[in-house]
C-alpha cells in the first residue's frame, strides 16, 4: 500500500540527515581526534596568556595531546591560571615546561608542552612549575625598538 | 411529548457580540423524525446547529439533547455526546488528504478499537448504503459535488448516530443529486433510527421528506406545521418562502432613502 | 480630531497585538499538553515528516551545494590576499556549520514547508474540516496540528545538517577540484578549526530552536487564519515573514549567548 513507500521515503530522509550529521561530526569536526575518552587534568599558572582561549590545543611534538579546559584569573597571584585535559595514554615528567605558543606568524595560539627529564611523572591534578608565557607582539615590538635606540647611542 | 423528543430547545438567545441572532426560540425534535429548519440566508439556522453540538453556548435558555443539557456538560461529557451525533457540513467538508475509505473509517479508527477487517466491511457497508461503494480508493478532489456529498453522508453515520444534522445539504447539487442526497436523508434516518435535524432553504425537496418544518426568521420561529400545512398556508411569509416570491414580507429593496431623491429627480410641483 | 482617531487605532493594534500573543501562547502550549496522542501513533508524524521534511530534501540539498561553492570562490579570493589559502575547509565549514546551515535551512524550510502547513490548515478551516473533526468528538490540535509541529521540530536539523554537509561539499568542489587547493590541508585545518561540542552541537541546537520557531508561528496562522481565500492568502504571506524575522532574530539571540569570547 501507499503507506510503505511513504515509510521509504522518510526513512530515507532520516538517514540521510543523520549521515550528514555524522559526516559533520567526524569528517568536519573534530570528533574522530577529540576521541580522547579518558582523560587528566594539569593545571599551570601564566603570567600572560596572550590569546589563549578554552578549547585551544595542547601539542608536545607537535602531536595534539589535549586541549585547555579552563582559563580564570587566580586573585591570589594574579595570573591566569589554566586547566588542561591531557589524553591518559600519554605520561609527563614534573619538570615539564609548558610554553603557550602560536601557530605561525598570526595563527591560532596553543600550549607546547616540552618533557623534562625527573623520573617521576606528573599526576592528576598536579600542576606544571616551569611556564612560559605568550610573546606577545607589541612588547617585542617595544624591545626591539628599545634596544635599537641604545645601540645607536 | 417530552418524553419522546430527543432533542429540546427552550428560550434560546443568542448574540454574536452585540448583533442579536436568537430571540427566544422553542423547537422540539421527536426521537425518529426528520425535521426541517428554514429560513432565509443569515437568520441563525446555522447557528442553531452549533448550539446543539456545543459549539456555542446560549446566552439564555438551553438545549437540551437526549435529557443532558449541551451546555452545562464538561469538556468530556461534551466529547461524549458528540460521538452519538453526525453532522453533514455544507460542502462535505472531506478531509482532503485522505482517500474516500479513510475518510469514512476516520470516526471508526478513532473512537473505537475495531480490528481493521471489520472496519473495511462497515466501511464498504456504510459506502454502500450511499451508492458508492466502488468510490472507496479515489481522493475526495475526484469526486463530484453531489458523491462527495453522498461521502460525507456516509462518513456522517460511520458511527450509527441518535441525532444527525444537516447543514444546507442540497446547496450547489444538481437536480438528480439533489434528490439522491433528499432520499438518502429519509433512507439513513428511518434506516437508523436516528433523528435528523435539516437545515436548508430548499422548500421543494424538503416539503418531500421531512415530518415536521420550523420558519425561522429575524431570530424567532415565525410559522411551524407539517409539510402539508405548511404548503397550503396562508401566512405571508411562509407563502412568500415557499412559492419564492420576489417581495412580500421579506422585502426586495435593502432599506434606503427615497429612490426619487437618490437619483436627484425634483418633481416639479 | 484625525490625531484622536490615530492615537485611537495605534490603541486598538497595541490591544490586539497583546491580545494576539496570548492566544498565540495559549495554542503553543495545547499543542505541548495534547502532544502525547500523536507520539503514541507515530504513523501520524511519519506522514507529516514527509509532506514537510521529504518534500523541502531538493531544494535544501541544491541550495546547500550552492551556497558551499560561492562560500568556496568568495572565501579563496579573500584568503589568497593574505597567503592563506589552505585555511579555505575551515573558512567554509565554520561558517556553514555554525550559521549559513541553520539559518538558511530555515528559511528555506520556512518558505517551503512553513507556507504550505499554514495553506494547509487554513484550507481545512476554510472548508469547514476542523469544524468537522470537533464535531466527531476528535481535537483538531491532537490529531491536524501536534503531529505537524513535530514532524518539524524533527525535520529542522536533520535538514539544516544535510545542508551545511552539502554546502562543504560544494566548497570542496570548488576550492580542490576546481582551484586546486591542496585536499589534505582543506580537511585538515577545517578539522583542527571545528570543535564537535562548540560549532557542531550549537549549531544544531540553534536549528531545533528554528524549527520550533517555524513550525508554531506555521500552524498557528493557519489554525488563525480567517476562512477565506484572501485569509489564507494573508496567513500563508504572515507566515514567510514573521517567522523568517523570528528566525534571524533568534539566531542573533543564540549566537550571543553561545559563541560570546571563549
Amino acid at each position: 500500500m501507499e503507506r510503505t513507500t511513504l515509510d521509504l521515503w522518510v526513512g530515507i530522509f532520516v538517514v540521510a540527515g543523520l549521515a550528514a550529521l555524522a559526516m559533520l561530526a567526524l569528517k568536519v569536526g573534530n570528533l574522530s581526534t577529540y576521541n580522547m575518552s579518558e582523560t587528566y587534568e594539569l593545571q599551570a599558572y601564566f603570567s600572560n596568556i596572550g590569546g589563549l582561549k578554552s578549547q585551544a590545543s595542547i601539542k608536545s611534538s607537535g602531536v595534539l595531546i589535549g586541549r585547555v579546559a579552563q582559563i580564570s584569573l587566580d586573585s591570589k597571584r594574579y595570573e591566569a591560571k589554566v586547566t588542561m585535559m591531557i589524553d591518559k595514554r600519554y605520561q609527563f615528567p614534573k619538570d615539564t615546561f609548558a610554553n603557550i605558543l602560536t601557530s605561525g606568524l598570526l595563527g591560532e595560539q596553543y600550549i607546547g608542552l616540552i618533557p623534562g627529564g625527573e623520573e617521576e611523572f606528573l599526576k592528576a591534578g598536579d600542576e606544571i612549575k616551569k611556564t612560559q608565557s605568550a610573546v606577545v607582539l607589541e612588547d617585542l615590538i617595544g624591545k626591539f625598538l628599545y634596544s635599537k635606540a641604545e645601540d645607536s647611542k | 411529548m417530552s418524553s419522546q423528543a430527543l432533542v429540546e430547545i427552550r428560550d434560546v438567545n443568542f448574540a454574536y457580540g452585540s448583533r442579536s441572532i436568537l430571540k427566544g426560540v422553542n423547537l422540539t425534535f421527536p426521537k425518529g423524525k426528520v425535521i426541517a429548519i428554514m429560513g432565509g440566508s443569515g437568520c441563525g439556522k446555522t447557528t442553531l446547529l452549533r448550539l446543539i453540538g456545543g459549539a456555542l453556548k446560549p446566552s439564555n435558555g438551553y438545549v437540551k439533547v437526549a435529557g443532558q443539557v449541551i451546555h452545562e456538560l464538561d469538556h468530556d461529557g461534551l466529547f461524549r455526546m458528540r460521538r452519538r451525533m453526525g453532522m453533514l457540513f455544507q460542502f462535505g467538508a472531506l478531509f482532503t488528504d485522505m482517500s474516500v475509505y479513510d475518510n469514512v473509517a476516520f470516526q471508526m479508527r478513532e473512537h473505537t478499537d475495531l480490528p481493521e477487517e471489520i472496519i473495511r466491511d462497515l466501511v464498504l457497508m456504510k459506502l454502500n448504503a450511499v451508492g458508492l461503494r466502488g468510490t472507496h480508493h479515489l481522493m475526495p478532489a475526484e469526486l463530484s459535488g453531489g458523491m462527495a456529498r453522498r461521502v460525507a453522508l456516509a462518513r456522517t453515520v460511520a458511527l450509527d448516530p441518535m441525532l444527525i444534522m444537516y447543514d444546507e445539504p442540497f446547496t450547489g447539487l444538481d437536480p438528480i443529486s439533489l434528490s439522491v442526497v433528499g432520499n438518502l436523508i429519509r433512507r439513513l434516518n428511518d434506516a437508523l433510527g436516528a433523528t435528523s435535524v435539516v437545515v436548508t432553504h430548499d422548500v421543494q425537496e424538503s416539503l418531500k421528506i421531512v415530518d415536521y418544518i420550523y420558519f425561522i426568521a429575524d431570530g424567532v420561529v415565525v410559522a411551524e406545521g407539517t409539510p402539508a400545512e405548511i404548503s397550503t398556508s396562508d401566512k405571508p411569509f411562509v407563502h412568500q418562502f415557499v412559492h419564492g416570491e420576489m417581495d412580500g414580507p421579506v422585502p426586495f429593496h435593502y432599506p434606503s432613502s427615497d429612490y426619487a431623491q437618490d437619483l436627484n429627480l425634483r418633481s416639479s410641483r | 480630531m484625525i490625531v484622536v482617531e490615530n492615537i485611537r487605532s495605534i490603541g486598538r493594534r497595541i490591544v490586539s497585538t497583546v491580545w494576539r500573543t496570548g492566544y498565540a501562547t495559549r495554542f503553543f502550549l495545547l499543542i505541548l499538553f495534547y502532544s502525547g496522542v500523536s507520539f503514541r501513533r507515530f504513523h501520524l508524524i511519519i506522514k507529516e515528516l514527509f509532506s514537510s521534511g521529504v518534500m523541502s530534501l531538493i531544494i535544501i540539498l541544491v541550495a546547500g551545494m550552492f551556497v558551499g561553492m560561492v562560500l568556496g570562490l568568495q572565501g579563496y579570493e579573500t584568503l589568497k590576499r593574505y597567503g592563506s589559502e589552505s585555511a579555505l575547509g575551515s573558512l567554509v565549514a565554520l561558517s556553514l556549520v555554525r550559521e549559513l546551515g541553520p539559518v538558511l535551512a530555515a528559511l528555506l524550510f520556512a518558505s517551503r514547508a512553513g507556507s504550505a502547513m499554514t495553506a494547509e490548515i487554513g484550507l481545512m478551516k476554510a472548508t469547514e474540516q476542523i469544524s468537522a473533526m470537533e464535531m466527531m468528538a476528535i481535537n483538531p490540535i491532537a490529531r491536524v496540528v501536534a503531529p505537524r509541529f513535530w514532524a518539524g521540530v524533527i525535520s529542522m536539523p536533520l535538514l539544516s545538517a544535510l545542508f551545511s554537509a552539502m554546502g562543504i561539499f560544494g566548497g570542496y568542489v570548488v576550492g580542490v577540484v576546481l582551484i586546486g587547493v591542496d585536499q589534505g590541508s582543506f580537511w585538515s585545518q577545517m578539522q583542527a578549526a571545528v570543535d564537535f561540542k562548540y560549532d557542531i552541537l550549537n549549531g544544531m541546537i540553534k536549528s531545533v530552536v528554528f524549527g520550533v520557531a517555524v513550525t508554531a508561528i506555521a500552524l498557528f496562522e493557519g489554525y488563525d487564519a480567517p476562512p477565506t481565500a484572501e485569509g489564507v492568502s494573508g496567513a500563508t504571506t504572515r507566515t514567510v515573514v514573521e517567522s523568517s524575522l523570528a528566525v534571524l532574530f533568534l539566531d542573533f539571540i543564540l549566537t550571543a549567548f553561545m559563541f560570546q569570547g571563549g
